[in-house]
């Protein structure tokens, strides 16, 4: 159990500068996941933290210590690596046990614990194997329990799940959660996946070309993205967007000539600002044609998903997807109704990327430039 | 449909392959031979019947009889052993080093490979100037105190550096194969390792130094068979010692050289070949039987 905090923190090699200045706290005890597309800094973030890395500028500290110049032996940090990085020499057990090994514990209290261990990641059957007789789901469970026999203060996750198959995957993350819940200790968990992020994250980062773009609950980053990349980062399928000027009386914008509903206190304040719209597929309202209050739209193709549907339309040029029911049927080609509802809808700026919202200016972290009201 | 190149005639090839058949044939088989030959026979001291005679293995009996013949066996093995281990752990340190990119790895990697290419008679002739203890490098040793270094007069002393040189010229070599084997390590495991919190050497010796026993296992087969009967050995031994002091250096490829080509004594030297060969025989069957089983992981 550990509190991590990060001080803006940079990292360069040469002239590139990889990461911007970062700063994060991350709560004793709390499972961090930082998500991103690849090349935004976040394994080379997750690196620095371990010791793998050297840190360009700033400072980083485990429970108050300042480890920048420390061992990743002396920062009592366990790490889980995206290839597993298992000793092919060694047997299991001895790919568990050679922390304690290295520790200097003692032959028969390293047993001990081994076993133990072994059985919380279901692998006491496996001990004699060597790693290339594993499947990679066994793997994944020699580099977890290599991770927890030390009894770390952090847990660090590279990408752990991103070698497995998608029943498999979905399979460890019940289980790293479940392992997060018993040990308790801090996590930090890299992913690409977005879906992995949501399900784990007590504390969500996104991250971006080197920047933090917003850091929250899983839940807050859904309904509340910071920036346009956040919205159509988070969310599958992605998020839909059109570019438009919010309307004088502030309380609208138009998508082909006809007027969509915003929340008003918000329009009022940025009247005849450019924004883009985005609203997610699950939002938007697909109804006959002709309904009243929506925009006419050609069905262009609809993907099946059993459960329900995802239909694409097409409107003057602009393409949407919209999540529609199991039995909303939709003919392709044919003509329906698109309704966006205004609780529903996310503007954020064109200038800037940030989202236009009723916070005050000064809260919007780090924002460049204020957005003209 | 097969698609192959036929070549009628049967002369072209035959042109083709005749140099090297012409290589292996007058210096491989006809000396391989020739030993065969001389080591079963003798030629009549004061000439007689223009050939020689068929003795058996009156050859064998008295080169095993002789004492300083097993003299020279040991020497030679202790020879092996020592300068093979020697030249390993050095570049085995070395190419960690490089491994770890420490500061100017870059420009030592290229110096590293230099010894090398030096022909062996070279490297003796250069560590005879360098280790002579009257006017060498090494001579200033003698001013501290007198004959702390001389290989002239003491047998250890040119034992050592007959080993310096081979040892010397070898860890380039080894130095190549092992920087990359080591390279072929994932980072990723070397990594982990220093997450489970070991150092430098213990991740050398626990994780780098197990995964490169295959590399390893070939250079000591290597190694040890150069240092035992190669050209090497020869003309070290030959420009640095010629065998001395007192045959304290006089290894199995040296004593069969001199024997055969200043002693003339073919039959007996042919003879120790022949035992020389069935002893490499045997080290070699040893060394895949027995050790190349543990280094393989699976």
């Amino acid at each position: 159990m550990a509190e991590i905090g990060i001080k803006n923190v940079r990292k360069s090699y040469g002239q590139t500068q990889i990461l911007h200045g970062v700063d994060l706290n991350f709560k004793s005890g709390e499972f961090v996941v930082i998500l991103g597309p690849s090349g935004c800094g976040k394994s080379t973030l997750l690196r620095m933290i371990a010791g793998l890395e050297e840190i360009s500028a700033g400072e980083i500290s485990i429970d108050n210590k300042v480890v920048n110049d420390l061992e990743p032996r002396d920062r009592g940090c366990s790490m889980v690596f995206q290839n597993y990085a298992l000793y092919p020499h060694m047997n299991v057990a001895a790919n568990i046990g050679y922390a304690l090994k290295v520790a200097g514990v003692p032959r028969a209290e390293r047993d001990r614990r081994i076993l133990e261990t072994a059985k919380i990641v279901g692998l006491e059957e496996l001990l004699n194997r060597k790693p290339a007789q594993l499947s990679g789901g066994q793997r994944q469970r020699v580099a977890m329990g290599r991770a927890i026999i030390r009894e770390p203060k952090v847990f660090l996750f590279d990408e752990p799940l991103s070698n497995l198959d998608a029943k498999l995957r979905v399979q460890m993350r019940v289980e790293i959660r479940r392992l997060h819940k018993r040990l308790s200790a801090t996590s930090v968990f890299v992913t690409h996946d977005q879906v992995e992020a949501m399900t784990l994250a007590d504390k969500l980062i996104v991250m971006n070309k080197g920047h933090v773009e917003q850091v929250g609950t899983p839940l807050e980053i859904y309904h509340r993205p910071r920036t346009r990349f956040v919205g159509s980062f988070i969310g599958s399928p992605a998020m839909n967007f059109f570019e438009t000027t919010i309307a004088p009386g502030g309380d609208r914008v138009l998508l082909d000539g006809i007027a969509q509903a915003i929340d008003p206190l918000l329009g009022s304040k940025n009247a005849g600002v450019k924004v883009a719209v985005g609203i997610r597929p699950e939002h938007c309202r697909l109804v006959p044609a002709g309904t009243v209050n929506s925009v006419p739209a050609n069905v262009d193709f609809v993907e099946e998903l059993g459960s329900g549907r995802i239909v694409h339309v097409e409107i003057d040029g602009l393409g949407f997807a919209v999540s529609v029911e199991e039995d909303q049927f939709f003919e392709q080609g044919a003509m329906a109704g698109l309704q966006l509802p205004a609780e529903h809808i996310h503007l954020f700026s064109q200038e800037t990327g940030l989202r236009l919202d009723d916070a005050p200016v000064a809260l919007r972290q780090s924002a460049p430039k204020t957005v003209a009201a | 449909m097969n698609k192959r190149t036929v070549f009628k005639s049967w002369w072209l090839p035959v042109l083709f392959a005749l140099p090297q058949l012409l290589l292996i044939v007058f210096f491989f088989y006809w000396p391989a031979i020739s030993v065969f030959n001389w080591a079963f026979s003798l030629e009549p001291a004061f000439g007689g019947a223009g050939e020689r005679l068929f003795v058996g293995f009156d050859n064998f009996r008295e080169v095993f009889a002789d004492g300083e013949y097993w003299r020279s066996v040991s020497l030679s093995l202790f020879f092996a052993f020592t300068a093979t281990g020697l030249s390993m752990l050095i570049a085995f340190v070395l190419a960690i080093c490089v491994d770890r990119q420490l500061k100017g790895s870059g420009i030592f990697r290229f110096f590293y490979i230099w010894p090398y290419a030096i022909a062996a008679p070279a490297v003796g002739l250069a560590f005879r100037f360098i280790f002579a203890p009257e006017s060498g490098l090494i001579a200033v040793v003698n001013t501290w105190s007198p004959d702390l270094w001389n290989p002239a007069k003491f047998g250890s002393h040119a034992m050592i550096l007959v080993i310096i040189c081979f040892a010397w010229k070898w860890i380039g070599y080894n130095f190549i194969f092992m920087t990359a084997g080591l390279q072929s390590i994932p980072r990723s495991l070397l990594e982990a390792s220093s997450m489970d919190g070991s150092g430098p050497v213990r991740r050398a010796l626990d994780i780098q130094l197990p995964l490169l026993a295959p590399t390893l296992f070939f250079l000591l087969v290597l190694n040890l068979t150069e240092s035992f009967v190669g050209p090497d050995t020869y003309g070290i031994v030959d420009l640095t010692t010629e065998g001395g002091p007192n045959k304290a250096t006089d290894m199995m490829v040296y004593r069969i050289v001199s024997e055969a080509f200043r002693g003339l004594n073919y039959s007996g030297a042919a003879a120790q070949s022949l035992v020389l060969i069935g002893l490499i025989m045997v080290f070699t069957f040893i060394q895949f039987r027995f050790v190349e089983r543990r280094v393989h992981y699976k």
